[in-house]
């Protein structure tokens, strides 16, 4: 119970990915500048990373040491293509404005990162508990960083109309980006220094 | 010798259970992913043209074009789909013609990631209305100052190339239609 404790306080706030670790950068910039496509990317990476791990946790004595990470990029691989189809399918509007960066979950170095670091070493149980936490974290990190762009640049917020005039357009372009990361992972730190 | 083997076994199930998987899924899901585009299509088409009713799906070397009829089944367009560069990526438009090939209904933009706030305006209604019964002989051309004739677009400002690449990808389109027709 301490374990799953200790990987859940891991996972969305000591060792957060996008924050602390600093891994993913690609889909955390490129993608959220909604609040909407930051959610969406959150939720596909939850699913990918839960799966991948408890596949690759479960295979993680027959696979060869040598080939790991092509095991890996191959079973990530699957999974990405599979929630590339079913967003297509059922969810076109999400998949479009999504574009390249849901096919690309498959070299988020969170995901192999997190199958390199723990799943590969871990029993089953733990390591899907990890994928999941690892991938809630970067799912709340994706959807205040987008909101935040969203807000500030476009006067939205989940697509609805907050005001219309004074929109810092810069938010929303890639340099709006690298700012309102900056400042997140300045604010976390300033949150951790503090004695509570 | 012994372990070059395993990683071969080990490798090759991994990817032949993976390919099962995937195209178990593919099978599943690739009937849907083809009705949603063409449901966007249609959507697009039928919004752009007013007493459109239905349309045909027709195919000629390789190139889909749609003809548009109203409700008393005359043949009143024509819309076709052609993409090209715009400033960041593709852009992909859905051009709709009336029916004598030297105006517009209008266009729709599919597909483009023009930069927010700027070039991706050329999504909005502002910029697409402009097309709406354009005339297009000898075909369409952009100004940046406010258009004086019949055949022409005003720029969005600060995003000529994005309004430059929907031009020239919209004479493409229109091009590509004629020279189908007139086989």
């Amino acid at each position: 119970m301490n374990r799953i404790k200790k990987l859940l306080i891991e996972g969305l706030w000591k060792n957060h990915p996008v924050f602390r670790q600093l891994i993913g950068m690609c889909p955390t910039l490129a993608v959220t500048t909604s609040a909407i496509n930051g959610l969406s990317m959150g939720l596909s990476v939850i699913f990918v990373l839960t799966c991948a791990s408890f596949i690759v946790s479960s295979l993680r004595k027959i696979i060869p040491p040598q080939v790991r990470i092509a095991v890996f990029t191959i079973i990530i691989a699957t999974f990405v293509t599979l929630v590339d189809l079913f967003l297509k399918a059922y969810f076109p509007e999400i998949s479009k404005s999504l574009g390249p960066y849901v096919p690309l979950i498959i070299v988020n170095c969170i995901i192999l990162g997190r199958m390199e670091a723990f799943a590969s070493r871990n029993p089953v149980i733990y390591s899907v508990l990890d994928g999941l936490f690892m991938g809630t974290g970067f799912t709340w990190g994706l959807v205040i960083l987008a909101s935040i762009r969203e807000i500030l640049g476009g006067g939205t917020i989940f697509g609805i109309n907050l005001y219309q005039n004074g929109k810092i357009l810069v938010m929303i372009l890639p340099a709006g980006a690298f700012f309102a990361l900056g400042f997140l992972v300045a604010l976390m730190n300033l949150l951790e220094k503090r004695k509570w | 010798m012994k372990q070059a083997l395993r990683i071969t076994c080990v490798l090759t199930v991994v990817c032949l259970l993976s390919g099962f998987f995937l195209s178990f899924a593919y099978n599943k899901l690739s009937g849907k992913i083809e009705e949603n585009q063409q449901q966007t299509i249609k959507k697009n088409v039928l919004a752009l043209v007013e007493n459109g009713a239905y349309m045909e799906e027709e195919t000629s070397e390789g190139e889909k074009y749609y003809l548009i009829f109203n409700k008393e089944k005359n043949l009143v367009g024509y819309a076709i789909t052609e993409e090209g560069n715009g400033y960041q990526g593709k852009i992909k438009i859905l051009v709709a013609l009336k029916s004598d090939l030297n105006s517009l209904w209008g266009i729709q933009i599919i597909e483009s990631q023009e930069t927010p706030g700027l070039g991706a305006k050329i999504n909005s209604t502002e910029f697409k209305n402009q097309f709406k019964g354009l005339i297009i002989i000898p075909q369409i051309n952009l100004t940046k100052k406010e258009p004086e004739n019949h055949n022409e677009i005003s720029a969005i400002s600060g995003a000529t190339i994005s309004s430059r690449a929907v031009v020239k990808i919209t004479n493409k389109a229109i091009k590509k239609l004629k020279r189908i027709l007139e086989k």
